[in-house]
């Protein structure tokens, strides 16, 4: 008796084991993104796994400095794409990128309002009106970072109920109507559909997020991460980030 | 009694699954700038609301949680085993639906929250008050589940017998059955204050993340996480810290003190 659970046991976790461990094909290239680019860069692995057979590209989406903290602690990976340059840079500065980031696309805010927009939001101004429930990012997530930096500039203080740790939880919270408007980059929301009402306002020039791509240090399909990251800012990759709102350099 | 040499295998096993990525957060952490970061004043708040949040919530789910135990396992009221698993439920759900429950339920577009609004002009989201409920929804199950277990375990008897002298239901509650039930009710809230320490998901969802109001420590550990990880490292510990006094230091006297 005790030796069948034993080995059952075993034999579970040896299942486990093997089912877990990631099985990649030759040319297959592992590509880390931040998570606002999932619609553009979903559509570019289909178009380039078309362009190139053979080749499959498998892509994790996550929050930039999430995903700089796996690569620093040894993921592996072929290709990063980080929403800001602060972030790739904690990568470079660890020496674990083995081409120079380029910067493919720049997302900018924007203010999100239910799309009926009931507290008639029009520009950054009526954020720090009483009576506006708003919602941002944290400081120490680039999104917040940037509505610092505008709010620093323009001289025009909001003063959120909540500062979310991810623009998602501003989305949300615009969304289910808890807050009247939110701070968010055009790309969330695009990709909200029109469940959200996107309100373009000047000062977002203030603060441009840059997004850098890199292929990493301890790939080896070193030619196939460097033709991926060719084809992002390629025409296609270009159109796929402009049809989401990304401005292309 | 001897314990079976087998089980020192395992239970090794599970000790070092426990205790080993305890010793991975010390070793990443900076002990010489540790001090200067969980003395930081956004982690003083943190540390304080998750203080007083966590405490109401074990509060709350001993107020309403020990009554629903008896009536889950002493009653015979018809809809008994479907009450019983709708008690399971916050256990199932993952955290963050548990929050987007709450948020339709009691945010501004829901009927419980317009309710409010119309009669008290009361608004949840974004409040500590939301935190602690956040935390109660959680935290509740763990409370009611032992408890439940432990009643079904004592079985009815002593409880028949004060009836049978003559005492009415609420003295055998009062006399008998919250007696018999003190060291599981003292494990339970341990158990509760413990999962309502590090309740998460469901507080950021419902009550948002601002500093001093709703930021409880978990969140902080969170947002920290995004830039600096030294210093969600140093909170988290603070976090450990925290858990472990409240389990080691109250635990044992509950359960170990009495019969």
């Amino acid at each position: 008796m005790t030796r069948l659970t034993l080995s059952v046991v075993l034999a579970v976790m040896m299942a486990a084991g093997c089912g877990s461990s990631p099985r990649q094909g030759a040319d297959t290239v592992t590509v880390l993104a931040a998570a606002s680019l999932t619609a553009a860069f979903d559509d570019m692995k289909t178009q380039f796994e078309k362009s190139h057979p053979g080749v499959t590209v498998k892509i994790t989406y996550d929050g930039s400095a999430v995903l700089a903290q796996q690569i620093i602690n040894g993921a592996s990976a072929d290709v990063f794409a980080s929403a800001d340059q602060a972030t790739m840079s904690k990568v470079v500065a660890a020496g674990l990128t083995d081409s120079v980031p380029q910067v493919f696309a720049r997302n900018r805010l924007e203010i999100v309002v239910w799309p009926t927009n009931p507290k008639n939001v029009v520009r950054l101004a009526d954020l720090a009106r009483p009576g506006v429930v708003v919602v941002t990012c944290a400081e120490s997530v680039p999104c917040g970072a940037a509505i610092k930096k505008i709010e620093q500039s323009s001289r025009i203080a909001v003063h959120p109920v909540s500062q979310e740790t991810a623009v998602t939880g501003v989305l949300s919270k615009v969304e289910t109507g808890e807050a009247d408007a939110g701070v968010v980059y055009v790309t969330d929301v695009n990709s909200a559909g029109g469940r959200v009402l996107g309100i373009p306002f000047p000062e977002a020039d203030m603060a441009v997020n840059d997004y850098p791509i890199a292929v990493l240090k301890n790939t080896r399909r070193s030619t196939a991460a460097a033709q991926f990251v060719d084809f992002v800012q390629g025409v296609f990759g270009r159109q796929a980030l402009d049809r989401v709102g990304f401005q292309t350099p | 009694m001897r314990l079976p040499a087998l089980l020192f295998v395992p239970a090794a096993v599970a000790v070092a699954l426990l205790v080993l990525p305890v010793v991975g957060l010390l070793s990443r952490t900076d002990l010489r700038r540790l001090p200067e970061l969980v003395s930081s004043p956004a982690a003083v708040d943190a540390l304080w609301l998750s203080v007083r949040t966590s405490a109401t919530a074990t509060g709350l789910c001993l107020v309403v949680g020990v009554p629903l135990a008896v009536v889950l396992a002493r009653g015979r009221l018809p809809g008994l085993r479907l009450l019983r698993a709708t008690v399971l439920l916050p256990l199932v759900l993952p955290p963050v639906v548990g929050g987007l429950a709450l948020l339709y339920l009691l945010g501004r577009n829901g009927f419980g929250g317009r309710l409010l609004e119309a009669a008290l002009g009361i608004r949840l989201p974004f409040t500590t008050v939301a935190v602690v409920l956040a935390q109660t929804f959680v935290a509740m199950p763990f409370l009611v589940i032992g408890l439940e277990g432990a009643l079904r375990t004592a079985g009815a008897r002593y409880e028949a017998v004060a009836a049978t002298l003559g005492a009415r239901p609420f003295v055998v509650f009062r006399r008998v059955t919250v007696p018999l039930l003190l060291p599981s009710i003292g494990s339970g809230l341990v158990l509760t204050f413990a999962r309502a320490l590090g309740e998460f998901g469901a507080t950021i969802t419902f009550a948002g993340n601002f500093p001093g109001t709703t930021q409880t420590l978990p969140l902080l550990a969170y947002q920290l996480a995004q830039s600096d990880v030294d210093s969600s490292v140093a909170v988290s510990l603070l976090l450990v810290a925290l858990a472990l006094l409240v389990i080691t230091l109250v635990r044992p006297r509950v359960i170990e003190g009495s019969p």
